[in-house]
């Protein structure tokens, strides 16, 4: 078995999730921005995974499981909502959704 | 194995980028799709088999699906794209960008601080997760159950189309 | 019969409580019959107790129930304990006596008011509480009898409270009292705190013991309850309230601000006369009050134009003489007078309402007249007070009693020639104002006329009045004319005896001074408004003589003094700082919250990407703080 530097595997993670990140922080289409969320949870799931593997326990595992059911649920809830939206509002833009506006 | 770490590490990092550069939403999910499946390399190749099928048929199958159903169900075309492409201008972009990349060059030194060692690559079997999924974290299961069940009746109380209920007042000023 | 002493202050409260609580569904005749009937029983009980003690006086000469204790602590242990002696028995008998003759009065008088039943529920509280008050075994029994009847006071003056002036009145009579009140309490915590009882028995025992004559804290002490007594009595300076007090319903004028509470100043001071005895200073003082409240009252009522206020005014000037009896030392020529005063001064009271009831309403006395033949009763009957008032001589119960004051106040070990010439001067201007009352309301022509006669009701306890002022002095004669003093042998079971200064003769020769001036003064006022009236319009051209009419006819500007140098102040501080400083501190934190929220709201604009910024920009903050330290 070939080893691999821990480091490698959370840096690849972190990387993963800072794309995510800017995934969310330029994109207005809310489907894309959902989709950007994923990422961010995979890269999530990607650290514990190398977390388990480096101690060689089920741990790891289990969490990213938690992590996959959890992403399902909010990706049925947010597709719902995004459905909604584009119903209620006629468009997709987060910058004209601001009824939360104080 | 260390190899195919390193491949699918780079094509699923670009295949990232790409996700989140894209115009037309279907392409973005293509992509998102071959992100996934790079993935599920790395998790094979750290020793995860199972969760490298999970990630397989739950993401890239099951979540990637729902996306495409919503996608056509709005029917977002090339009138979309082009809409995408407006909001997509430097000006909008570079700010975040450069924000989280100061995040990532943080969360690199603090990842590079302890030494670093290698790890030895052992195969944690099905078997092994499922007997700690179902011993010492049943109830968390049991939460996530729960959790799921209400992901779906609430996906479907919201995605619901209802009619508006106006008062009869107001269905006359209409 | 001791033991049915419980029912004295009962019946009225029960009365009270009947007609509060049910008040409002009973008819006007029921809520006569157990307004006035719980007073007159009382006053039926009171008369048999009153015989039952007179024959068989217990031996100790004090009659005492303890119903139950009221509270306990530490050392202060307070009961509900009434006592009877031969002082109280005075005040009791009064109360209910004429408490009941006022309140048959009262059945035809205030029979139309739409608040029947609150009438005579506060007159029966009042009843009650001033029952309590001369019964009370202990001070703060006392004193919850002493606040009880200053809020009846206060209700009853306030009883037409849709008019804004009667509720100012009440209002004023209230806050006034409250001055005496407050010096009062003070005065028995010191009591407590000096002698650990409040006790009265125990208080008249202990108090000689345990101070020197004269020492500063009984004078201190004496000099307080003083000044509770001043507030209660109407003395001046705390005399305002009562000339104002006259906007309740004369009944009440008659019962509370004539005949009873005002009275409770000089039942406090003769009840704790050791007290007094103890300290010559506030003897002295009370004497001097006394006289100058009876010739400052005595001179603005004189030149009163409304009819109710004359009696008032002639109310303070009287208790005026009580409390120079008092501080001069003859107890039972203060109490004497007490007794004299609240029958002829009730009669002029309900009389005077009779007329105005008659009038239309009308209180000024040039705007009636005429009225002897048409109401000769009403006539008749306030001759009869206007002369016991005037001290008539022999004829009139008022010449025995003011008589007396007139001599102790020349011949008593602490009288005075100064004093004597005050209380001289006194008796002129009571004969005077008297007639002018008699001249002026009852002879010459008819101003406004007559809409309805008094109904029987109202006549028969005038008539018994009246013939208490003319007879009720000839209990008590003075020894160089004959030897019959039941009231002063009765009431000096309590009281001491007066001491006399010694070699003193002619005591016929200052009687005889006192019925000159009394005569002389009845003569001027016939003279001045019925034989010469251009005299007084003669006067009337005159600017010094308007000047001076109107300084007495504004009660001695008292009223204006006090705006000036109490209200006025306060006035001006509330005014300056009416933007209150400390408020500022508070409304400056306000705002500056409000501000803040201003502030942070401007980051709660509703864009979800700046929302995640932020949450970036702390994630960023963490972890630079991670790396830096």
């Amino acid at each position: 078995m070939s080893s691999i530097h821990a480091h490698t595997v959370l840096i690849v993670a972190s990387i993963l999730f800072v794309l995510g990140l800017v995934g969310v922080l330029t994109r207005k289409n809310v489907i894309f921005i959902l989709l950007s969320i994923e990422i961010m949870l995979n890269a999530a799931g990607l650290a514990f995974i190398a977390a388990g593997a480096k101690w060689q326990q089920p741990d790891g595992q289990v969490m990213f499981l938690f992590i996959l059911s959890m992403a399902a649920a909010e990706v049925s809830v947010g597709l719902a909502l995004v459905l909604q939206i584009h119903h209620q509002h006629k468009t997709l833009d987060v910058e004209q959704l601001k009824e939360l506006k104080d | 194995m260390s190899l195919l770490f390193y491949i699918s590490s780079i094509v699923a990092i670009l295949a990232t980028i790409m996700v989140i550069t894209r115009h037309q939403p279907i392409h973005a999910l293509l992509y998102l799709v071959v992100s996934f499946m790079a993935i599920s390399m790395i998790f094979l190749s750290l020793g995860a088999p199972f969760s490298a099928v999970l990630e397989v048929i739950v993401y890239a199958g099951a979540i990637i699906v729902l996306f495409i159903f919503v996608v056509m169900m709005l029917n977002l075309d090339k009138e979309t794209a082009l809409q995408e492409k407006k909001w997509l201008q430097p000006k909008v972009w570079i700010g975040p960008s450069i924000l989280a990349l100061v995040l990532l060059i943080e969360m690199i030194l603090l990842l590079l601080e302890p030494p670093s060692e290698k790890m030895l690559v052992t195969v944690v079997t099905p078997r092994q997760v499922a007997l700690s999924l179902y011993g010492e974290y049943i109830i968390a299961v049991e939460l996530g159950g729960f959790l799921l069940m209400t992901g779906i009746v609430g996906a479907a109380h919201i995605g619901k189309h209802t009619k508006r209920n106006l008062h009869r007042f107001l269905q006359n000023n209409h | 019969m001791q033991q049915y002493l419980y029912l004295i202050p009962a019946l009225p409260l029960a009365g009270f409580l009947a007609l509060s609580l049910a008040g409002r569904r009973l008819s006007a005749n029921l809520i006569a019959g157990i307004g006035a009937g719980s007073i007159c029983i009382t006053a039926v009980i009171t008369i048999l107790l009153g015989i039952q003690f007179l024959q068989s006086p217990p031996e100790t000469g004090v009659w005492q129930q303890t119903l139950w204790q009221w509270f306990h602590i530490s050392n202060l242990s307070v009961d509900i304990s009434l006592r009877v002696d031969a002082l109280s028995l005075a005040f009791i008998f009064i109360i209910t006596f004429i408490g009941a003759l006022i309140h048959i009065y009262s059945i035809a008088f205030m029979r139309h008011d739409r608040d029947y039943a609150r009438f005579f529920a506060s007159m029966n509280l009042f009843v009650c509480a001033m029952l309590i008050l001369v019964m009370a075994n202990n001070l703060v029994l006392l004193y919850l009898g002493w606040e009880g009847v200053g809020l009846c006071s206060y209700l009853l003056i306030g009883f037409w409270y849709e008019t804004p002036a009667n509720y100012k009145a009440a209002n004023k009579a209230f806050v006034i009292t409250r001055i005496g009140d407050t010096a009062m309490i003070i005065g028995l915590f010191l009591l407590f705190k000096e002698l650990g009882t409040l006790n009265i028995a125990d208080i008249l025992h202990l108090a000689p013991e345990h101070f020197a004559t004269s020492a500063t804290g009984i004078s201190l002490i004496a000099l307080l309850l003083l000044a509770g007594g001043m507030g209660k009595s109407a003395q001046v300076p705390l005399h305002t309230w009562l000339p104002d007090a006259m906007a309740g319903p004369s009944p009440v004028s008659a019962l509370i601000h004539a005949a009873t509470m005002v009275t409770a100043g000089v039942y406090l001071i003769a009840r704790m006369h050791t007290i007094f005895e103890l300290s010559p200073l506030a003897m002295q003082v009370t004497a001097i009050i006394g006289a100058i409240t009876l010739f400052t009252a005595g001179c603005s009522a004189m030149v009163q134009t409304d009819i109710k206020r004359i009696l008032a005014y002639s109310t303070i000037s009287q208790i005026g003489y009580m409390f120079l009896a008092l501080g001069i030392g003859a107890w039972s020529a203060a109490i004497f007078h007490f007794f004299i005063h609240a029958f002829f001064k009730a009669l002029l009271f309900l009389a005077a309402g009779a007329v105005i009831e008659s009038l239309h309403h009308e209180h000024n006395i040039f705007k009636m007249g005429g009225l002897k033949n048409k109401m000769p009763v009403i006539y008749w009957t306030f001759v009869a007070g206007a002369a016991a008032l005037a001290a008539l001589p022999l004829v009139t119960a008022g010449f025995f009693s003011k008589d007396q004051i007139l001599w102790y106040a020349w011949s008593a070990g602490n009288g005075h020639p100064v004093l004597w010439a005050v209380a001289l001067c006194g008796a002129f201007i009571t004969a005077f104002y008297s007639t002018r009352l008699i001249v002026v309301v009852f002879w010459g022509e008819m101003k406004t006329s007559i809409s309805h006669l008094p109904p029987k009701t109202m006549t028969i306890p005038l008539i018994i009045l009246a013939f208490f002022s003319i007879t009720a002095g000839w209990i008590e004669w003075p020894h160089n004319l004959l030897h019959l003093s039941l009231f002063s042998e009765h009431i000096q079971h309590v009281l001491p005896a007066t001491i006399l200064q010694t070699h003193l003769h002619g005591e016929i020769f200052f009687q005889l001074i006192a019925a000159i001036i009394t005569l002389t003064g009845i003569y001027t006022g016939y003279l001045l408004y019925h034989l010469q009236p251009e005299v007084i319009l003669q006067w009337k051209q005159r600017s010094a003589l308007v000047e001076i009419r109107e300084f007495f006819f504004s009660g001695w500007k008292f009223d204006q003094l006090y705006n000036n140098i109490i209200v006025k102040p306060f006035q001006f501080i509330t005014s300056t700082n009416k933007s209150d400083a400390f408020d500022k501190i508070y409304n400056g934190i306000a705002s500056a919250n409000l501000h803040l929220n201003q502030l942070f709201s401007i980051s709660q604009n509703g864009s979800l990407r700046w929302y995640v910024v932020g949450v970036l920009i702390g994630i960023l903050f963490i972890i630079t703080l991670q790396l830096l330290l």
